[in-house]
């Protein structure tokens, strides 16, 4: 039974992570149907963004008291706005001139990109695993037999509260308005008057600064990354935004907590789980895609034609 | 017109004699790696150029292709199925695999599935990898049978020419061109034959497809079936060459590396993929580590290897923003790619007259 709760624990904290992924694909899909497939690679530069941060501000190992408050707000606020503003960069370089495009192009510019990033930061940092500094100290919680990491408390609190306040974002605020009526019908919503470019940019923004928060987190949390991390973490995170219904920013948290919890099962319990967790997490992908491509708290659509 | 024909002529003649004016092995060597890539190209372009469905796991064919030969045609089982036969087979294999595939994306639209070919485009090789006691797992398989010329296959092992040695690649070269050429053939009488159009229709709009009595089913796995076949025989070619099969050859930078191949090219254009895909196998296998080469010479410190993911990157981007028909465009897709943007055009240009001229 210990070992299920503790992979509870482990699952929430990895789902904690894809959740702040997901959002980012969840936003971009709802307001201009895009699969905007170098999120991933966004997140993983956030990681990178992080570390440079980091390293600038002579961190290499564990910090301790008030520091600690300083260097974590700092460095992931940097990576949010590093990351925010490579976001608007993407959209305005490989998507906006292709908005009214058959559906694939912006998808295959997106791929397109993602390599793109990739090459960058195989070129930034090299082809091999780099090594993030801990930076948060680990006094371990034990409940029962059931261990419960502080940076496992961080990742979900901050995912939960990042959540929270976007969605006070997109329902109290006139930005968030005018998100929800340019994911709704673009057209009318300029005739009313919204700046859908700006709109548009607003999106990727946030969601490409929560990828950055995400990579600031899961380089603490592994205290190591990789140039070629936002693939995988990318196609979960996605499969997550899927699950919870694609659109719906309560839908990707829930989704990336199952997708989290998933793998963390997956692990455990198959034999050999090891070696099969992606093949299980790509088949979920598969099977929510064929078979609820509207996820769970998704409304069904009907394609525009 | 007539200076055009000649130079193809000349072309044919000069991919027929190559071998023989140009001894170096490499260099035949990385032509069949590149014929294999035609193959896997002309494959391609059958899914995503014809019918308009974007596969983003098509090295998962490769994979099946490759390991299908690898399994049945070495001492891994103790089966030696003839090299021969093992490119019908292989191609029936990745057929049917391309069916079983398909199936499951065939209600999706678009970019849906896209990603499900993609999920199974890593399902694949990771499945490979991981039955160890069948695929040896990381280690690949190797010692494949090498291909006998056909005496064998007429029953008299003594008859048994040697022309496929392992340091000769002229031999797969020829096997190569052929299956290219058959591979053409097949591809443009399709593209103008009713399952052809049925392709194109359904590329077009689906929906008004559907209603005009064409069988989506069967034309969308016709699409995957046939297209998946061309890479079981790349598979079989290319892994007999290499002599191994090992699972990190099929990773998701393949399957976009053919796909970079077709937007280069022009999807949907036969002679503009072939092309697409020829360039970019010379960029990447003797453009890039050749000026490395030199680079190195002259005393530079650069690797030019480490840029291939951007190139595949640029290609996409680059090519989707500013020329989306490819280089040498098929007229009937550069249309559609452009009547988006004409539309764009036309609409502003009602609303103009909707306001009216400007009142006083």
């Amino acid at each position: 039974m210990d070992i299920f709760f503790q992979q509870l624990v482990n699952g929430l904290s990895l789902g904690g992570i894809y959740a702040l992924i997901a959002l980012g694909y969840t936003m971009v899909y709802g307001i201009i149907e895009l699969i905007n497939f170098a999120h991933g690679d966004v997140y993983t530069l956030g990681t990178f963004f992080s570390l440079a941060i980091l390293l600038g501000l002579g961190v290499s190992g564990e910090v301790h008291g008030f520091a600690l408050v300083w260097v974590v707000l700092l460095t992931m606020l940097g990576a949010m706005l590093l990351c925010g503003v490579t976001g608007v960069l993407i959209e305005r370089l490989a998507y906006r001139r292709l908005r009214n495009a058959p559906r694939l192009a912006p998808l295959i510019t997106a791929i397109g990109m993602s390599f793109i990033l990739e090459n960058a930061m195989q070129l930034w940092r090299g082809p091999t695993p780099i090594a993030f500094p801990a930076v948060i100290p680990n006094p371990s919680l034990h409940v029962g037999g059931v261990e419960i990491a502080a940076k496992q408390i961080l990742v979900i609190v901050l995912a939960v509260v990042m959540m929270a306040g976007l969605q006070l974002f997109i329902y109290r605020t006139k930005m968030g308005k005018a998100m929800r009526a340019t994911a709704q019908d673009r057209e009318a919503a300029q005739l009313m008057g919204i700046d859908i470019n700006t709109t548009i940019a607003m999106t990727f923004l946030i969601g490409s600064a929560l990828a950055g928060a995400a990579g600031f987190v899961s380089g603490v949390y592994y205290q190591s990354t990789w140039f070629f991390n936002g693939f995988e973490a990318g196609l979960k995170a996605f499969t997550a935004a899927v699950l919870g219904g694609i659109g719906n920013v309560a839908g990707a948290m829930l989704g990336g907590f199952l997708i989290g919890l998933v793998e963390a099962f997956a692990t455990q319990f198959i034999p050999q789980g090891a070696q099969w967790t992606n093949v299980v997490v790509f088949s979920v992908l598969v099977l929510v895609l064929v078979f609820r491509p509207s996820g769970l708290l998704g409304e069904a659509l009907p394609e525009k034609v | 017109m007539q200076a055009g024909r000649y130079s193809t002529y000349a072309l044919l003649a000069l991919v027929l004699i190559f071998p023989l004016l140009d001894r170096n092995n490499s260099h035949i060597d990385f032509l069949v790696n590149a014929g294999a890539f035609i193959l896997l190209a002309l494959g391609l372009n059958i899914v995503v150029g014809f019918a308009g469905l974007l596969d983003l796991g098509y090295a998962a064919f490769f994979a099946i292709g490759s390991y299908s030969y690898a399994m049945l045609a070495s001492a891994q089982f103790g089966l030696h199925v003839p090299f021969w036969v093992m490119l019908f087979f292989a191609a029936s294999i990745a057929a049917l695999f391309g069916i079983l595939l398909g199936a499951p994306t065939l209600r999706l639209r678009g970019d849906y599935l896209a990603i499900v070919t993609l999920g199974f485009g890593e399902i694949v090789p990771q499945t490979f990898l991981n039955l160890g006691q069948w695929t040896n797992g990381p280690n690949g398989i190797g010692s494949l049978d090498r291909p006998s010329a056909p005496g064998l296959l007429l029953g008299a092992p003594d008859w048994k020419l040697h022309l496929f040695g392992l340091n000769d690649a002229t031999p797969y070269y020829y096997v190569t061109l052929a299956l290219i050429a058959l591979g053409v053939l097949l591809a443009s009488n399709l593209q103008n034959s009713r399952l052809g159009r049925a392709w194109m229709a359904i590329r077009e709009d689906e929906l008004a497809a559907r209603h005009v009595g064409i069988n989506t089913t069967v034309t969308k796995l016709s699409a995957f079936a046939l297209g998946a076949s061309f890479s079981g025989l790349a598979g079989v070619v290319y892994s007999a060459k290499l002599n191994l099969v090992s699972p990190d050859e099929f990773q998701f930078s393949v399957s976009i590396l053919v796909l970079s191949m077709l937007v280069l090219g022009g999807m949907g254009n036969i002679w503009g993929v072939i092309v697409g895909s020829f360039l970019l196998s010379f960029v990447n296998g003797f453009l890039l580590p050749q000026s490395t080469n030199l680079a190195h010479a002259v005393g530079l410190n650069l690797d030019f290897t480490n840029y291939r993911f951007f190139l595949y990157g640029a290609i996409l981007v680059g090519m989707m923003l500013f020329r989306p028909e490819g280089l040498i465009p098929s007229r009937q897709r550069r249309a559609e790619l452009r009547v988006a943007l004409a539309d764009a055009g036309v609409a502003a240009q009602e609303q103009a007259e909707y306001e009216g001229p400007p009142r006083t």
